[in-house]
């Protein structure tokens, strides 16, 4: 059974970019350590012998020669931005703080 | 200063970022473009956008570019290899995360050796080239807003990662220098650094002299030209030195760099690393590198600066200056590789090509590449001054000649009737006009004014409008005055 601080859950919304209420962040930190919980029960398999892998499916090597065939008009690149301005996304400048 | 640069010593690592110059990004098919000049967004597809369903795949021709570099490097090319994803939110990379590689990276434990202050070799170990996918480009505006041009994002990109082996700025340059030399042998990069195809950062941190420990370190980017590396690298140095002899510590950061007031400032700082929070990249399976490949590419590697210098200096003779910078930029190296195949003797040819051709060059704004003057062009030129059919000084200006008209020298020669005079009679008899008709200056040369033989050395080859033999003309100036003398 897994508990995540309350700390844990500020910091995972910090790298989130996500702003919580004292509220949401309880609901969060119970949530995100029953995930933890249910994920846990994979300790529960006796891995011994088995070597780590960084991939569920047994393949290798998917690769493309280098051509240009997937390159999109700048309307369709554009189209779900909130604001553009000069042809490109404008944004709320990021500021650390 | 000299005082302090006793105690203290210099501990520097260089980290660099080079795109890779394939036609496509690193994980699509989609147009890699000049990113500083082509229309902003203009080069994107939904992958570069970080579009839900995106599906990336590995751009073949990026990772073998990569394992060209490695090679190069002196690197083990690693049989297993994996893409990770490293999170962290900001406008540059839209899906959230960049594709790189972390635990398992292309290429390891390589070295490169450059020229130390004397002369001697100095070795800098690599630590690691991995591959990763270049960001997108922001530019703030004053209005508090930020825009956002994705072409850039998706890019092939190669970390090269050194040991921090150097010592001082100098040796920093070597190495950089070093380094984007051999990436142009190897066309996976331009070696432009203003447009940010190549971009260094520099870790700095000092040590008392004699010590081997490892101190914090300050971290300086944004450094766009070799001159911004070096004075970074020397301001840095200076103010570490200040505050550890004021008393104070060193304290860990990641700077900028500002050309035009020569310091070094803060920079807002992504996340540290250890919030990055990496891990397997699910969409892509792993990388398996085997010996054939490696082989494979090896076979296509070209002949690398290194080998190419020592080449010179042994096999064909050439002074040291003059293989270093016929080594310098490829396509020159090949130019003359190129005139030394076709026959031409490797030290005329080195001459004429550093202190002729490349004054051109120079002149005209042009690269070798695109010069008139091919290799064969040049070597015929040489063969007509080896046969005498011209001197040097009018092979000058046949050389002028046949690099703005495009013409062979054979053709140049013959058209403006540039062939010397090396036959006896007609040079004879220029001799003897000027001797008739400077009676004085005879008199003045027989008296005793040896130096004088110059001026009618001078006056026979302006009659024969420089064609003549220089050697021929010599001889029988020679034996005329001697006849003179004798009387």
């Amino acid at each position: 059974m897994s508990t995540l601080s309350l700390q844990d859950v500020e910091k995972i919304a910090l790298l989130a970019r996500l702003y919580l209420t004292p509220e949401e962040k309880a609901k969060y930190q119970q949530q995100l350590s029953d995930v933890l919980t249910y994920v846990e029960q994979l300790s529960e398999l006796d891995l011994d012998g088995v070597p780590p892998q960084a991939h569920a499916v047994a393949q290798q090597n998917i690769m493309r020669e280098d051509e240009v065939n997937s390159t999109i008009p700048i309307n369709k690149a554009l189209g779900n931005a909130a604001a553009t301005a000069d042809d490109q996304f404008a944004i709320q400048a990021v500021f650390d703080e | 200063m000299s005082e302090t640069l006793t105690k203290f010593e210099a501990v520097i690592g260089l980290e660099i970022h080079a795109e890779m110059l394939t036609q496509s990004k690193m994980f699509s098919g989609c147009r890699v473009v000049d990113s500083v000049e082509a229309a902003p967004n203009s080069a994107v597809d939904p992958l570069s956008l970080g579009m839900p369903g995106m599906l990336p795949v590995i751009n073949r021709s990026a990772v073998e570019m990569a394992m060209k570099v490695g090679l190069a490097l002196n690197c083990e090319i690693n049989a297993y290899n994996a893409f990770e994803r490293k999170n962290y939110f900001y406008p540059d990379l839209p899906k959230g995360y960049q594709i790189t590689q972390y635990a398992h990276p292309v290429a390891t434990n390589g070295y490169l050796d450059i020229k130390g202050a004397s002369g001697e070799t100095k070795r800098v170990r690599i630590r690691r080239a991995h591959i990763e996918e270049d960001t997108g480009k922001l530019t703030h505006l004053s209005d508090g807003r930020s825009l956002v041009d994705y072409n850039r994002a998706g890019v092939p990109l190669l970390e090269i990662v050194s040991e921090p082996d150097m010592r001082t700025a100098e040796e920093a340059l070597a190495f950089a220098t070093k380094i984007r030399q051999i990436l142009r042998y190897l066309d996976v990069n331009t070696g432009d650094m203003e447009k940010g195809i190549i971009r260094f950062e520099a870790n700095i941190s000092i040590r008392p002299l004699g010590s081997d420990a490892l101190n914090t370190r300050v971290e300086v980017k944004n450094l766009n030209s070799f001159r911004s590396l070096t004075s970074s690298i020397e301001y840095q140095i200076a103010q570490q030195i200040e505050t550890v002899e004021g008393g104070s510590v060193v304290e860990q950061a990641t700077l900028g760099w500002d050309e035009d007031r020569k310091q070094t400032y803060s920079q807002r700082s992504k996340e540290d690393a250890h919030d990055y929070r990496y891990f397997p990249e699910p969409d892509l399976p792993p990388l398996i590198i085997g010996p054939d490949w490696i082989d494979r590419v090896r076979e296509q590697l070209v002949e690398l600066p290194d080998s190419k210098l020592r080449r010179y200096l042994t096999e064909l003779g050439l002074p040291s200056y003059d293989a270093e910078v016929i080594v310098e930029d490829r396509p020159v190296a090949e130019w003359f590789d190129a005139a030394v195949a076709a026959g031409g003797d490797p030290k005329t040819v080195a001459n004429w090509l550093i202190n002729n051709l490349f004054a051109l060059m120079n002149e005209h704004k042009q690269t070798i590449e695109n010069s008139r003057v091919s290799p064969q062009g040049m070597v015929d030129l040489l063969a007509l001054i080896e046969a005498e059919t011209i001197n040097k000084n009018t092979a000058k200006s046949v050389l002028v000649d046949m690099f703005l008209s495009g013409q062979t020298a054979k053709t140049i020669v013959e058209e403006k009737g540039l062939a010397q005079i090396s036959d006896d009679g007609p040079i004879l008899t220029i001799i003897q006009t000027i001797i008739d008709d400077n009676p004085q200056m005879v008199a003045n040369y027989l008296g005793g004014k040896d130096k004088l033989r110059g001026w009618f050395m001078g006056q026979v080859m302006r009659e024969l409008r420089g064609k003549g033999n220089p050697a021929l003309v010599n001889r029988l100036l020679d034996q005329k005055l001697g006849e003179l003398k004798k009387r």
